[in-house]
């Protein structure tokens, strides 16, 4: 790699492991020492929140109710993130052996991965891989079974509670929160649900140990990623990264050489321009990401993009709350009216303090986002949304 | 019995007929005849004795759940800014200059049906497509050509 | 008892049970939290969002309606950040809603409108998305017209139906911009398994959902010299009407509404109290005669448990969701059928007029009344029984269309025929009212004694809870009705189609050994009606259940064999209870429909 500071890893697909062993030795250790190895590790969800994936294990095995779940969100729907199907591709058995690490710890029986409907064409190798997992924790003597639910386009599943009433067969509409998934997630039992790319991450911690992992990246972003790059830039793909690094090393390997902007984290996340590059770190301290890095060069309209994300947000939002619902439709509208000339263009200003409102008032984490790539966008490019 | 009613049954019989069984159930209808049609609505609300207008909501909710009359290959053009950046508009073109449909729209022979859809998590492949469940991409307009020449023969 | 749980809401220590949401605490403190999809009625949805407060250390406004309290908590309901979200929040509501105030059915009894006049939104903030819209308007039903354009997607509709009707004929529909309140496929209201209760017309807080009114028809009747316009009164309008006429919950204006209507120009002012009496003496031999083939005939045909068939959401609830058990119907026509059947047959005899010329008009509590009266089965008079229903808030409207000072109104009788009535006709407009009256006959029909409770109070099967079971043993029989010495009569009441179906599918299971079933649709029974005036809640229900049993309490005649209006009917013209007559017009029987 060209570039010094970018430091390429290779946990995720790394495909000397063997899985059986580092199974038996996470069974070995009791509950605590699992959970205290997680945190020790300082990995955080990698589905884009972030939540420190220690605790929300402790807080489930915490519970008193007998029937608990462990799931596998494989819901990846946001635009510009696709390493997800290539993890589920490549490594399925490190997922399935997160998800048995964290069964034992909370005590679950049964564990759930749900696809999303656009990568079905996996499904066939999915349960042939499941075929060859049981028997192995069938050898091993571990009670646990897992099986797929099939997702059927909808973005919003992604949301973990949204996931869980679509899992139960209802339309994916985000419940209200507390309670959280720890005290009432799948059938409003105790659950984990946890991303593809942090189950297998758990299950690698297991493979080499905390240390290894928390010698990578920053101290509010420890370890590493696997990022889907697309956009202007010549080579597009999944790179598993070392957290920490600034979008402008980032660009220097991975822009065209006329990079201006990079949305960072997809269209619920933040576009950060040329002029930003060098102060702003991807991570948790900085622009926080599932994985979505989506590079345009000079020759885009940032009006174009943003209308391209307002529209998916306007059908992808479930309905239900008005922020969201009625918010993404005004968001789209204004800035084609302001573009139009139909509104001067201080309405803009007006769809900003709109966005914030729909940042703090909006039942989920969907409609909260929308204002991360609006305003970020309308803030710095705001002559290409007039002009 | 109709071939919809067997259908559902069969359906019911394989994924249950509880509250979690819809959303398969549903999956399972739209595998085998390409839509979910009213008939087959009331026939899973009276196997999972449900309200219907529930069976129908939830069927709307989601993208792929067809609820109005496909064709055999369902054509998904995803519509991402990343394929839209890589020539999307090309494709859709060749697509609808072949099929002599526009985007929504079903040929008459009920063969192809032409749809636009959000991310397909194909985005450093793009543009891309999916006929049915199976993923095309890096597509060009010579690509299409070739491809829907080999379902056209399907 | 719950843990206790200290926290402060602007400024204000306040302690709370554990599990107690923000609203309610700031309820507690009367601190007004403005609410759209909130009701008290159903569960918690936190989807309109109008209720959001700030809550020190979050980043986020939560929904005040939807967030448990938790220790050390400090909310805050007013500052600058809230208010700009709340003023957003209905700027984007009315930038969905067809706000065509002024000529909107709805329009001084809307909450969005409150909303909107409380927080002074004057220029549209946002851009007006009602023309991109392809917004329906669903007006086939002859109860219930459905507005697309007016609804704010609060969802309390689709709860309604769901939770307290286990019907959900209304259901959410797509997703994002497109999301809607639609019924199976957006069939119209009328072909789908909707019973027509309006239940959710009474908790729509807009204009999206009301009942069809025929409030014009009606004028034009009354100010149609060649026409003689006949009124007949439900018993739960009269504990009702004042609230949608400035009056208190639990008031109980009979008098007042006869002189209202008298003046409003109505013929003859009559009560279906009358024929809710009438109805007794018919279901109460019919359950007689049931039991009497059941235990002494051995008719394997026989069907029991005997239901009541007053409520006309619940005959369509039958209809649709256990066809088998139609025969298990009382097969008496409702009380308002009953009186419509007479006034053109009876009645006008009595009074010499031709009844081609008779317009019969009804108040009921209740949207389902109007499809009732439509019914093909309801011509036995040989001509449509009843013309118009009028709910309890239509009747409102006419009353102020007027000019009509109602609080000032002198009180005046009923008019005669069919305007005499009794203490347990009035009772009909209570869940357990119809079985309580039905007791207080059946037993001493069977006896010769009055029913064995203090003051003919049946206690045993009042209340709000959603089924209740009451046996009563029967002894000391006369002879004719030996048959049932000491048996022990089996009831249950249920109110609520939820608890409707509890009851049915008890019955499907065998269980229960019920004789004699009463089922009111709608929750706490008529007096919680759909055409009753908005709001209706628990506590506004408590209260007109209590005028209800006040009113029975006061009335000169509690049983209804002893109105002296019913005795006369049956010399004149019916000859006894479930005669061929009676028959003929007070009977009928119901047909399956559709399940989905």
């Amino acid at each position: 790699m060209s570039n010094n500071f970018l430091r390429r890893v290779d946990l995720i697909f790394d495909k000397d492991c063997d899985f059986k062993q580092v199974l038996r030795n996470a069974y070995k250790r009791s509950n605590d020492e699992i959970i205290n190895e997680l945190l020790e590790s300082g990995l955080r969800g990698r589905g884009g929140a972030g939540f420190p994936t220690a605790l929300k294990w402790k807080f489930t095995s915490e519970q008193p109710d007998p029937e608990k779940y462990v799931v596998c969100n494989a819901d990846e729907g946001e635009p510009g993130t696709f390493k997800d199907r290539e993890i589920l591709f490549q490594v399925p058995l490190k997922i399935f052996g997160g998800m048995t690490i964290c069964a034992k710890v909370i005590g679950a029986k049964e564990g759930y991965i749900y696809l999303r409907g656009e990568y079905r064409f996996l499904l066939l190798e999915l349960e042939n891989q499941l075929q060859i997992f049981h028997s192995i924790i069938d050898d091993l003597k571990i009670p646990f079974h897992i099986k797929i639910v099939m997702g059927s386009g909808a973005y919003i599943c992604g949301e973990e509670s949204a996931l869980f009433e679509s899992m139960e067969g209802d339309r994916g509409e985000p419940r209200n929160k507390p309670p959280y998934p720890t005290v009432s997630g799948f059938r409003k039992k105790p659950t984990v649900i946890n991303n593809v790319e942090t189950l297998v991450y758990a299950f690698m911690i297991f493979r080499y140990g905390a240390r290894k992992f928390k010698e990578l990246g920053t101290i509010d972003s420890r370890g590493s990623k696997v990022f889907s790059v697309s956009g202007d830039t010549p080579k597009p793909g999944i790179y598993e990264l070392e957290l920490g690094m600034t979008v402008e090393q980032f660009v220097q390997e991975f822009g065209d050489g006329d990079t201006k902007a990079v949305q960072v984290g997809g269209a619920s996340g933040f576009c950060v321009p040329r002029k930003k590059f060098k102060d702003t770190i991807i991570g948790f301290e900085g622009v926080p990401t599932g994985g979505s890095m989506m590079l345009f060069n000079s020759s885009r309209s940032m009006y174009n993009v943003l209308k391209n994300y307002l529209e998916f947000f306007e059908e992808e939002s479930c309905g239900q709350c008005t922020p969201c619902r009625v918010g993404c439709q005004q968001l789209k509208l204004g800035i084609e009216a302001v573009k139009k000339g139909e509104k001067h263009a201080n309405y803009l200003e007006q769809l900003q303090k709109l966005a914030q409102t729909m940042k703090i008032t909006a039942k989920c984490g969907l409609g909260q986002s929308v204002a991360n790539s609006f305003s970020s966008i309308v803030e710095n490019f705001r002559e290409e949304m007039i002009y | 019995m109709t071939e919809t009613r067997e259908l559902v049954k069969k359906l019911a019989d394989k994924y249950g007929r509880t509250r979690e069984s819809l959303i398969p159930i549903l999956q399972g209808v739209v595998q085998e005849e390409r839509y979910i049609s009213s008939e087959a609505m009331t026939e899973i609300a009276s196997e999972l004795d449900m309200s219907a207008a529930k069976v129908y909501g939830t069927a709307t909710f989601y993208s792929f759940l067809d609820t109005q009359p496909r064709g055999k290959f369902v054509i998904r053009v995803c519509r991402t800014i990343s394929c839209s950046m890589k020539g999307k508009n090309l494709i859709i073109q060749e697509l609808e200059d072949m099929l002599k449909i526009k985007v929504g729209e079903t040929t008459s022979n009920r063969k192809f049906t032409l749809l636009e859809t959000n991310c397909l998590g194909w985005c450093h492949k793009g543009p891309a497509m999916l006929i049915n469940e199976q993923a095309y991409t890096e597509l060009t307009p010579e690509k299409v050509r070739d491809i829907i020449n080999d379902y056209m023969k399907k | 008892m719950a843990n206790q749980i200290n926290l402060t809401i602007d400024g204000m220590p306040i302690t709370v049970d554990e599990g107690t949401t923000i609203l309610q605490a700031a309820k507690k403190l009367n601190i007004h939290i403005p609410t759209l999809c909130y009701h008290d009625d159903l569960c918690v949805a936190g989807n309109c969002r109008v209720c959001v407060v700030e809550m020190k250390g979050s980043k986020t406004l939560p929904a005040s309606c939807a967030m448990p309290v938790a220790e050390g908590m400090e909310i805050m309901t007013n500052t600058i950040k809230v208010r700009t979200a709340r003023k957003h929040i209905i700027d984007l509501l009315l930038s969905e809603h067809n706000a065509k105030c002024t000529t909107c059915y709805k329009n001084g009894n809307c909450e969005l409108q409150e909303l909107a006049s409380e927080y002074k939104i004057s220029e549209p903030m946002f851009i007006d998305l009602v023309p991109y819209k392809n917004y329906q308007m669903d007006a086939y039903s002859p109860s219930i017209i459905k507005d697309d354009s007016k609804c704010i997607r609060c969802q309390r509709c689709v709860r309604t139906c769901e939770e307290l009707q286990h019907v959900s004929a209304l259901g959410v529909a797509y997703k994002g911009a497109h999301m809607k309140i639609s019924t199976f496929f957006e069939n119209p209201m009328f072909e789908v398994i909707c019973t027509n209760c309006g239940q959710c017309v009474n908790r729509c807080p807009t204009g999206a959902l009301i009942e069809r009114n025929y409030v014009d028809e009606v004028w034009q009747a009354i100010f149609d010299d060649d026409k003689h316009v006949v009124v007949q009164t439900a018993p739960a309008v009269r504990v009702a009407l004042g609230e949608a006429l400035g009056m208190e919950p639990g008031e109980i204006v009979t008098g007042k509404m006869v002189t209202a209507l008298r003046r409003l120009g109505f013929d003859s002012v009559l009560d279906t109290d009358f024929s809710a009496d009438l109805t007794i003496m018919e279901e109460g031999f019919e359950l007689l005669g049931r039991l009497k083939k059941a235990l002494v005939d051995k008719d394997p045909n026989v069907k029991l448990p005997m239901a009541t068939s007053c409520s006309p959401g619940w005959i369509k609830f039958i209809e649709h969701t256990y066809p088998e058990y139609l025969d298990n119907l009382s097969t008496c026509k409702s009380p308002q059928q009953m009186f419509g059947a007479l006034a053109k047959t009876y009645y006008a005899q009595k009074r010499n007029l031709d009844p081609a010329k008779i317009v019969s008009v009804s108040i009921m509590p209740c949207t389902a009344k109007k499809f009732e009266a439509d019914r093909p089965e309801m011509s036995s008079s040989g001509y449509k029984d009843v013309d118009y229903v009028l709910t309890t808030r239509e009747l409102a409207v006419m009353i102020k269309q007027a000019g009509i000072d109602f609080s000032a109104l002198p009180e005046s009788q009923y008019d005669s025929v069919m305007g005499i009535s009794t203490g347990a006709a009035v009772i009909f407009g209570a869940t357990g009212g119809v079985m309580e009256a039905a007791l207080r006959t059946a037993y001493e029909v069977v006896t010769g004694r009055e029913v064995p409770f203090n003051g003919l109070n049946i206690a045993l099967v009042r209340g709000m809870d959603g089924v209740r079971e009451a046996s009563i043993k029967i002894d000391g029989t006369k002879p004719e009705w030996k048959f049932l010495e000491g048996v022990e009569l089996k009831t249950v009441v249920a109110h609520g189609l939820t608890n409707a179906k509890r009851v049915m599918d008890a019955v499907r299971e065998g269980k229960g050994g019920w004789h004699f079933i009463e089922i009111m649709a709608c929750p706490g029974g008529c007096i919680g009606g759909g055409g009753q005036p908005i709001p209706t809640n628990e506590e506004i229900r408590r209260k007109r259940v209590e005028a209800i049993y006040r009113e029975d309490a006061g009335m000169p005649i509690r049983k209804s064999h002893e109105n002296p209006e019913v005795i006369a009917l049956y010399k004149e013209y019916l000859q006894e209870p479930n005669s061929h007559k009676s028959h003929e017009l007070l009977h009928t029987h119901y047909k399956a429909r559709q399940r989905y």
